[in-house]
């Protein structure tokens, strides 16, 4: 029952992690992310398609493939309106989700794609007490290994800490002699990846067509708001909380769920500018 | 006791400064071309509606976003509950007289407006551009909800509206009524927030956007002006939903959606924010290039928009006003005596 929603949660996780970070790290207002997502989600679809990669590497490729798509149009685009106006980054990045929606309906076709999961993944498993479906209880088994890798990566790794820094303090961090440029580049690659990874194991619940980059992206940006930017294990449980809570209110007040969620997003943020589990900002 | 002159009163700046709300000579083309489209384009007069429309609508959001910096993704909020307004009181017959029913929108749409910028202007940055994506997206729930009211996703159609003056029906197949009449409105509105930005109060505002803090300590009350101006702003939305609900005489859940929130920003962004009349560009080049591509070339459409965009928010961030100021600031360029 509730594992469904944790299931949802850790999709909503996987995506949203990159965007918190990015937000918190470079300060950018990033509305294309849900359109890396869907892209990621596409490349995943029709790789394992036409080329009949299984589905684990075609979910490896689709987070390379988007990974190097979000570094170059970061080197290229992104990192020109670091210092621009919210406004700018806000028209910009809207701007990127509407060429990417039409590129995706010219090249691919504005229908559903499916995505047709692995035998292994299909059906029940029997967790000793309930049968639950496999597929929910393997995302969250990933969904828990990447919250420890990112959890290891960031707290313990030297450009985890780098990132931290840069997060906090960026003029200090930069006076010390880290590149910010490079990790900039690094980190975005790495959160669009992240949320290629997100589409694809999400396709499944989510469904996977081009409207995917605007009609997810104000669940992503809640998920964002309310864990705090730049903080890796506060995203996490909010993810889990909005999926949880997306998922049994869909289930038993499928008519006010979706205000309500909003209603909360909106007392917590008055409550606390800086989500729930973010560091005061100074 | 007469004042003193300054010295200074006749430098070329001073003067500029002090006649810079006086009316410039181009100043009337707008409104002469508005009337002659009427005269000229009788079969196209749905389309002028909207337009007019639109432009009412992008001129509020210059108020908040191009006058006083306050970026937000959710006034399309204030649009629906103008347009709603209008629409429930008519479609159940409690008033359906069309000028006090603007009035009304106007009210509901700033005790809107009141009620959420006295909380949302607490904040801001990207805290305030969720909370106002979350306060529109909260209305357009609480409007799908109360179905009986509002009529839920389908929203209420053929709204019985009052002649105008009691004289002058409206007629959605020959809008000649509602062009004349958003026409009016639209001048009415663009003169009070004209006169808004030129005086102290619109001064104090552009102070707040350039420098919050400096304001702050010259003792601006900064939070009262902003959430005053957002209120304001919310009125002048929720006469332009509530026009667009009488002129086409139904009211859907679209008029709350994030796509004409995102819309009309991207019309004032087009046309050049905080210039007034950018709204005017925007909305033409907007209106006119979606009116005829989009029925023949949609994907094309959303693909040119996105990449226009993007080239606006790198390139061109002051939209098409501010290229034209560029292009006239260098063919007037001091040019060396030969």
């Amino acid at each position: 029952m509730l594992l469904g929603g944790v299931a949802a949660g850790m999709v909503l996780f996987i995506v949203s992690v990159g965007l918190s970070v990015t937000m918190g790290l470079m300060g950018f207002v990033n509305l294309a992310h849900g359109g890396f997502a869907m892209l990621g989600g596409y490349v995943i679809a029709l790789t394992m398609k036409y080329w009949g990669l299984g589905f684990v590497p075609a979910l490896l490729f689709g987070f390379v493939a988007i990974a190097a798509l979000s570094a170059v149009l970061e080197r290229l685009l992104y990192s020109r309106l670091y210092r621009a106006a919210e406004l700018d980054q806000v028209l910009f990045t809207i701007g990127l989700v509407f060429t990417m929606i039409a590129s995706v309906t010219v090249l691919v076709g504005p229908e559903n794609q499916p995505l047709a999961l692995p035998a292994f993944l299909r059906g029940q498993i029997n967790l000793g007490i309930v049968q639950y479906r496999t597929y929910s209880v393997a995302l969250i088994v990933v969904g828990i290994l990447i919250v420890t890798g990112l959890w290891l990566a960031f707290e313990r790794t030297r450009t985890g800490a780098q990132i931290r820094a840069a997060v906090d303090n960026r003029r200090m961090a930069e006076s010390l002699g880290i590149n910010i440029g490079r990790l900039f580049t690094l980190t975005f690659a790495f959160g669009s990846g992240m949320a290629a990874l997100g589409g694809g194991l999400g396709a499944e619940f989510l469904g996977l067509d081009p409207q995917y980059a605007l009609k997810y992206l104000v669940y992503f940006l809640i998920v964002v708001a309310v864990g705090g930017l730049g903080r890796v294990t506060g995203v996490f449980y909010a993810a889990l909380l909005i999926g949880v809570l997306d998922f049994t209110l869909k289930k038993y007040l499928p008519q006010g769920g979706t205000a309500f969620i909003y209603a909360l997003t909106i007392l917590l943020l008055l409550w606390r500018p800086q989500g729930l589990f973010g560091a005061k900002t100074t | 006791m007469t004042p003193t002159k300054s010295p200074w009163a006749d430098h070329p700046a001073a003067v500029a400064l002090a006649g810079r709300h006086r009316l410039r000579a181009w100043e009337p083309i707008p409104w002469i071309l508005a009337l002659a489209f009427y005269f000229v384009f009788p079969t196209y007069l749905g389309f002028g509606t909207e337009l007019l429309i639109t432009i009412l609508f992008a001129v509020s959001l210059d108020l908040v976003l191009g006058y006083a910096g306050i970026v937000t993704l959710g006034q399309a909020a204030f649009f629906g509950a103008g347009a709603y307004t209008v629409g429930i009181l008519a479609k159940r017959g409690i008033w359906n007289e069309p000028i006090t029913g603007l009035v009304l929108a106007a009210a509901v749409a700033a005790a809107i407006g009141l009620g959420s910028g006295l909380v949302l202007l607490r904040t801001g940055g990207l805290t305030l551009l969720m909370l106002t994506l979350c306060t529109m997206a909260l209305l357009e729930e609480a409007a799908n909800l109360a179905h009986d009211y509002t009529g839920g996703f389908d929203g209420l159609d053929s709204l019985p509206i009052a002649p105008l003056l009691g004289r002058f029906e409206f007629n959605p197949l020959y809008p000649t009524t509602q062009y004349l009449y958003v026409l009016v409105v639209l001048f009415v509105c663009f003169v009070f927030v004209r006169t808004l930005v030129y005086s102290p109060f619109g001064q104090s505002l552009t102070g707040i956007r350039e420098n919050t803090l400096r304001m702050h300590a010259v003792g601006a009350p900064v939070r009262g002006r902003l959430v005053l101006c957002y209120a304001l702003s919310a009125a002048i939305a929720g006469v332009a939903g509530g026009i667009w609900a009488q002129a086409n005489a139904y009211v859907n859940l679209g008029t709350l959606g994030l796509d004409r929130a995102a819309t009309v920003l991207i019309i004032l962004v087009l046309g050049g924010y905080g210039r007034l009349y950018g709204a005017f560009v925007g909305a033409i080049a907007y209106m006119a290039l979606s009116h005829f591509l989009s029925k023949l070339y949609p994907t094309a459409w959303q693909l040119g928009l996105g990449l226009l965009l993007v080239v606006i928010a790198l390139f061109a961030r002051n939209g098409i006003l501010g290229i034209a100021e560029l292009g006239l600031r260098w063919l007037r360029r001091p040019r060396p005596k030969p």
